[in-house]
């Protein structure tokens, strides 16, 4: 069992959530309720990483994330830190792959509360803010909840993107899945099987905890 | 206010009464829900201005971008189409959401007394989900009710609602119009929901106000577009005054009276009746060989031409109380119809209001 990558695995999905969570709110939000110009075009972006293949996803980001890209020597003149093969990166890319995942769920719990439920709450005296706080999160919450759970997991599983931005640095950037396929590839397979149970336990437990929040929420 | 809308302008300049129920009505698109959007804040109607009371809610007259006070500042209450309960919070956590919001030197009524008079304290504990429409509404009403609005905006509150969810609801309705005295601006579109609420009544029609007044003034002008033409008729005050032997219920109005199919009211009860020009019937001398048992004495005030071909709108004074009817042209030049002649006028049928 390779507990760093484990390790790894869950500081990159947790912090992905975490950071995911107000921009995926926010964007969600704007797509559900605001419509814009161009709007069909970023839903299509958005979309994006779940049908390309996470090779060209990964080729892309690391084109985007190279040495010499302007966004690589941004990051480094801010962090003195690179984007390819650290962990910053590997949290970089996964924060984009992690969209659909993140932003479709909540767009639909959004898209659910009718305009009325919300201007009743303005008229009722509560500001945007409030409203926000008080009547938007908790109807959208099992949306919200299911959106952090698919990000969460996937992020655990996610490889391909994981293998062309990160490599395969242990304790930087080798995941549990990229440690998976190191030793089914060595012939480890007694480590290659405890490790991919681990992660099979461990994305059903995500799923179906924070289902059951949305649940126990909705029901109240 | 004026909003401009890529299909649709509305523009109106209208000064409302403080007091009562007001009534914007109007047939779909007149712009009725827009015009009380924009009072509630909900819309913002460039160049606008709208004031309640000494409250000046929006000033952005003559392009200056200026004073808007944000919905959640206006001391009003909405009720929408839709019931727009929170789905999360059980009935009674919805109404407290209300209550909270209002500071408590102005709170009027108490949360328990609301539920009472709205017919909804056996639901409290519920959550919106479990509730029918008419009671969700009903709910909705309340919440409104315990912000301590100053006044109280209602969009088609019963239009989502079946004929019975409805006639379960009016009586609340009335209720709440005669215990709380807060104003209540209401649109509809509903000619039954105005004779029954209004006090007084806004007639929209593509973006304008093409009538404002006092609710008997503006039914019983004559002069209408052809829009509001079909359903003219006036709605008369009267007092249950006594029960027939033969199961009918006499109701008295300073001009006259009016004899109903038996109504169960007490004795001394106010009750509204719709009458409409189409079942008014005019005739020199009394008919005493007419199976038409209502008829009162009348003057004529004007004619007018109607959208009904070979008819004529006939507004008739009744004791200061007005009353249309619509007869045909042939019948008016036969009676030499004509204002300041004395009639009397037969009530074919009398819609009750309550």
């Amino acid at each position: 069992m390779d507990w760093q990558a484990l390790s790894l695995s869950l500081q990159l999905a947790a912090a992905t959530a975490l950071l995911l969570l107000p921009f995926a709110v926010w964007l969600a939000r704007r797509l559900a309720w605001s419509p814009f110009r161009g709007q069909g075009a970023i839903e299509a972006a958005i979309l994006l990483p779940l049908v390309l293949p996470p090779t060209v996803l990964g080729y892309y980001l690391l084109l985007g994330f190279g040495g010499a890209s302007p966004l690589a020597e941004l990051y480094h003149a801010l962090t003195g830190r690179a984007l390819v093969f650290t962990f910053d990166g590997l949290l970089a890319a996964s924060l984009i792959f992690n969209l659909p995942f993140a932003v479709q769920p909540m767009q639909r719990a959004f898209a659910a509360i009718p305009r009325e439920v919300r201007e009743a709450a303005w008229v009722s005296g509560l500001s945007r803010w409030q409203t926000f706080l008080r009547v938007e999160l908790p109807l959208a919450w099992p949306g919200i909840a299911a959106a952090l759970a698919l990000t969460f997991a996937h992020t655990l599983g996610e490889f391909g993107v994981v293998l062309m931005v990160g490599g395969s640095l242990p304790g930087e950037t080798r995941t549990i899945a990229i440690a998976i396929y190191d030793q089914a590839q060595a012939f480890n397979d007694s480590a290659a099987a405890g490790m991919s149970a681990l992660l099979l336990v461990l994305s059903f437990i995500a799923v179906a905890l924070v289902s059951r929040l949305g649940r126990s929420v909705t029901g109240r | 206010m004026r909003i401009e809308r890529r299909d649709f302008t509305l523009d109106v300049d209208l000064t409302l009464p403080g007091r009562g129920v007001t009534v914007l009505f109007g047939h779909s698109g007149s712009g009725k829900t827009t015009c009380l959007r924009a009072m509630a804040g909900l819309e913002r109607a460039p160049g606008g201005y709208f004031a309640f009371g000494t409250q000046v809610w929006q000033d952005e007259a003559s392009g200056r971008q200026g004073h808007f006070v944000a919905p959640h500042r206006r001391a009003l209450g909405v009720v929408f189409q839709e019931a727009s309960l929170f789905a999360h919070l059980s009935v009674r956590r919805n109404m407290q959401f209300g209550e909270q919001r209002a500071p408590t030197s102005e709170r009027r009524f108490a949360l328990a007394e609301v539920a009472a008079l709205l017919g909804i304290t056996p639901l409290l504990d519920r959550s919106p989900g479990q509730l029918s429409g008419g009671e969700r509404q009903r709910v909705t009403i309340a919440r409104a009710i315990l912000a301590a609005p100053q006044i109280l905006l209602m969009d088609e509150p019963l239009a989502a609602l079946d004929l019975k969810r409805k006639l379960e609801i009016l009586p609340y309705l009335e209720r709440l119009q005669r215990e709380l005295s807060l104003p209540i601006i209401y649109v509809s579109h509903s000619p039954d929901e105005v004779a029954r609420l209004a006090d007084h009544l806004v007639l929209l029609d593509q973006g304008k106000a093409i009538a404002s007044g006092p609710l008997r003034e503006v039914l019983s002008r004559i002069d209408l577009p052809a829009a509001f033409a079909d359903d003219a008729g006036v709605v008369i005050e009267t007092r249950l005054a006594a029960q027939e032997a033969d199961d009918l219920t006499r109701l008295e109005f300073p001009g006259g009276q009016i004899l109903v199919s038996r109504r169960d009211e007490p004795i001394g009860t106010l009750l509204r009746c719709r009458i409409h020009a189409r079942d008014v019937s005019l005739a020199l001398v009394p008919q005493v060989h007419s199976s038409i048992l209502n008829s009162v004495e009348a003057t004529v005030v004007e004619l007018a031409s109607t959208v009904t071909p070979g008819h004529v709108l006939v507004r008739l004074d009744v004791v200061g109380e007005p009353l249309l009817a619509r007869i045909t042209r042939r019948s008016a030049d036969k009676l030499q119809i004509r204002p300041g002649l004395a009639l009397k006028a037969q009530i074919k049928a009398v819609a009750l209001l309550a």
